[in-house]
């Protein structure tokens, strides 16, 4: 955008339909709807179901880890607690005693979460940094320890289960089949992403950024750091509560796990890697996080072993996550030099795949020498089988590795220089556009 | 009368060491008042003092009348006091534009909002674009602070500083590390947003000082010894002696 002179509140009148909004949310509540009408398989649409839940939990996240740079480790104390209160309201809803369409019940969820983000998020906010960091932690041990102290509320081990069929239905709606309650995700996932990016385009949203890189000046132009992180903190709550109640009606049980730092790594974790720092990336990971339960977790019992790698090599080569290489990338097609790196990345993807098929190798000899011991030492993976005491094997795998390992070093060091000419050409190029325009 | 700005024997010890040692000044709304005096003297503790970044030991701070003792910055702030800091001190992953207009929000009643859309902020937008033609940033209106030249951080710091409207206007050495024709085009930008509004200000080079200031107190180890018209404390012997006439004042005068 060119300079604006001092006619500028016309010119902010003045905003014709944005075309490409319109468009990008017409296509989201689009694939909203027909994804179940091509994954028509029960499983395919508990999938679905899932990737909702995560997806709105990981933006409600990303508000405390993207936008207000406040690194949780207890966002499931939030989701998991919503989850509780909604599968007790939809307990009482069945039995009689709480009159509520089973549809308003993610809602009970949100305001739940919301009630105990006010609760805990005042001694959370104080500051961000290590002491929020620390504080997220040791609440959610706490309540962690307290699922555990209190059965009435928490089920203790088993939990607390429900029957999502409850009440009256309306237009024969009961969410009991996996559809009717999938749409309902639906509804709320739309609802949930177009109010959490509305929040980012408010005052709060944007100082929310100004705290997040600069708290001490924030200060200086006459806003509570602390008040705006604990407003921001409420947000998150309400919309991670909203998540975990609609995550107790799919699953229709509730345990400790719900709200255990195990989760809430999870939710920290697939965040991260969709991207922080862009507000879809949240939504890359909550797919990403679904699919990879799912697919990995079939494929190989070392399934987060492989996740831990990739999460070690996005924070040290990758830190704007998937989004972020997304971005990076687009931005290079943009000015039409995509097409001077295809041969890097390929050479980038092949070494890497020769050094994880090596290393996979190797770690799945491991997992089954450990592990699965007693049922031989044959072993099938990636359709192949093969004896995991074999030195052959071993040396292979680890030849493999070390192959790939080097050349994909050598690879990545030829990409890193391409990349930073193209970055430079970019970088003039904007300057003359400047300079004519 | 009451004055926009009054200090009161004002004290600060950090630990044994005391740092501020008694400080008395009294500025008049509109006056334009530099403090001088050299590293180590505590301009920009008193600075602190004032802006509520730290708490004095003893003594009293004024402002428009209204004593500060126990206010936080941002309550300061919205009394009309605003600051700059001696090191650059903006939003560096936020726009041109967006720094700006964070630094309004507060003073234009937008408070802690999320129900309305920022786009939709006219009056906001507007002066947000007024502002950035005054700091003559118009034409870097969606580049990332962090990728600004550091004379157009400096600029940006001064535009967040009097972007809120603030009456009474603090400027923590506004051309440390500029270059000297950067900072003659620098001193005039100073003047021209500040226009009618109290100023104070730290500032070491003595050629600028000299042009810019109704007044110039002068801070010796945490204690004025001279507040005075420019020329009064140009021909003050205890000034001399202190400061003007010290073997450093090349060293002064040539910047850091």
């Amino acid at each position: 955008m060119a300079s604006k002179h001092s006619s500028s509140s016309q010119v902010y009148k003045f905003e014709p339909i944005n075309v490409g909004r319109w468009l990008i949310w017409g296509l989201f509540a689009l694939v909203l709807i027909s994804a179940p009408l091509v994954f028509t398989s029960s499983l395919g649409q508990m999938i679905l179901t899932q990737m909702g839940i995560v997806i709105i939990i990981c933006l409600s996240y990303n508000i405390l880890l993207g936008q207000g740079g406040m690194l949780s480790f207890g966002h499931a104390v939030y989701s998991g607690l919503g989850s509780f209160v909604a599968m007790h309201t939809l307990n009482a809803i069945t039995a009689g005693s709480f009159l509520l369409p089973v549809s308003l019940v993610p809602l009970v969820g949100g305001l739940a979460g919301l009630f105990f983000a006010a609760l805990f998020g005042s001694v959370t906010v104080k500051t961000a940094g290590t002491p929020f960091a620390m504080i997220t932690l040791g609440i959610g041990e706490l309540i962690w320890a307290m699922s555990l102290i209190f059965p009435g509320f928490f089920g203790g081990e088993a939990g607390v289960s429900g029957n999502r069929i409850a009440g009256s239905s309306s237009f024969g709606i009961t969410f009991g089949p996996q559809i009717q309650l999938y749409y309902l995700s639906a509804f709320y996932l739309f609802i949930c992403t177009a109010l959490m990016f509305a929040f980012t385009r408010t005052p709060l949203g944007r100082i929310l950024n100004a705290v997040r890189d600069n708290p001490e000046r924030v200060e200086f132009v006459g806003y509570d750091t602390e008040r705006v992180r604990y407003i921001a903190f409420m947000v998150a709550g309400f919309f991670a509560g909203i998540g975990g109640a609609i995550a107790a009606l799919h699953f229709e049980i509730v345990t400790s796990e719900n709200v255990s730092g195990a989760r809430s790594t999870v939710y920290l974790l697939w965040t991260f890697l969709g991207g922080a720092t862009f507000f879809f990336g949240a939504i890359i990971g909550g797919v990403m996080a679904v699919l990879a339960f799912v697919m990995f977790s079939e494929l190989t019992k070392a399934w987060l072993l492989y996740l831990g790698l990739l999460f070690l090599f996005m924070v040290m080569y990758a830190p704007g996550g998937f989004a972020g290489l997304i971005m990076m990338n687009l931005r290079v097609a943009a000015f039409g030099f995509l097409r001077k790196l295809w041969v890097s990345y390929l050479a980038l993807g092949v070494t890497a795949m020769v050094a994880l098929l090596g290393a996979s190798v190797m770690i799945e000899m491991i997992y089954h020498l450990q592990f699965d011991g007693a049922l031989g030492d044959e072993l099938k993976f990636l359709s192949m089988t093969f004896n995991a005491k074999n030195f052959d094997i071993w040396f292979g795998s680890g030849f493999l590795m070390l192959t790939g390992l080097g050349l994909f070093e050598l690879c990545r060091k030829q990409f890193l220089q391409e990349w930073g000419e193209i970055q430079e050409d970019i970088e003039n190029e904007i300057k003359r556009r400047q300079a004519l325009s | 009368m009451s004055y926009a700005l009054e200090l009161k024997d004002l004290r600060k010890n950090f630990g044994q060491t005391e740092i501020i040692r008694g400080v008395n000044l009294a500025v008049k709304a509109g006056e334009r008042v530099a403090i001088i005096g050299p590293n180590g003297a505590g301009k920009s503790t008193l600075f602190n003092l004032i802006s509520g970044r730290f708490a004095p030991t003893s003594g009293d701070v004024f402002l428009n009348g209204t004593q500060l003792k126990g206010k936080k910055p941002f309550e300061i702030n919205r009394m009309g006091l605003s600051r700059s800091f001696q090191i650059t001190n903006i939003f560096p992953k936020l726009s041109v534009f967006e720094n700006l207009r964070c630094g309004l929000l507060w003073s234009l009643g937008y408070k802690y909002t999320f129900f309305k859309f920022l786009a939709d902020l006219d009056d906001a937008n507007a002066r947000t674009d007024e502002l950035m033609e005054m700091i003559k940033l118009d034409n870097k209106r969606d580049v990332l602070a962090v990728n600004l030249t550091y004379a157009e951080q400096r600029a940006l710091e001064i535009g967040i500083t009097i972007a809120g409207g603030a009456n009474v206007i603090l400027l923590d050495e506004p051309t440390a590390g500029m270059s000297k024709s950067e900072t003659t085009r620098f001193i005039r930008l100073i003047k021209e947003v500040t226009v009618g509004k109290t100023l104070l200000t730290v500032e070491h080079d003595m050629g600028v000082v000299f042009g810019l200031a109704d007044k110039i107190a002068v801070l010796v180890y945490g204690e004025v010894i001279a507040f005075d018209t420019p020329e009064a404390v140009r021909s003050n012997a205890l000034v001399q002696e202190a400061y003007l006439g010290s073997p450093d004042q090349q060293d002064q005068a040539g910047g850091h």
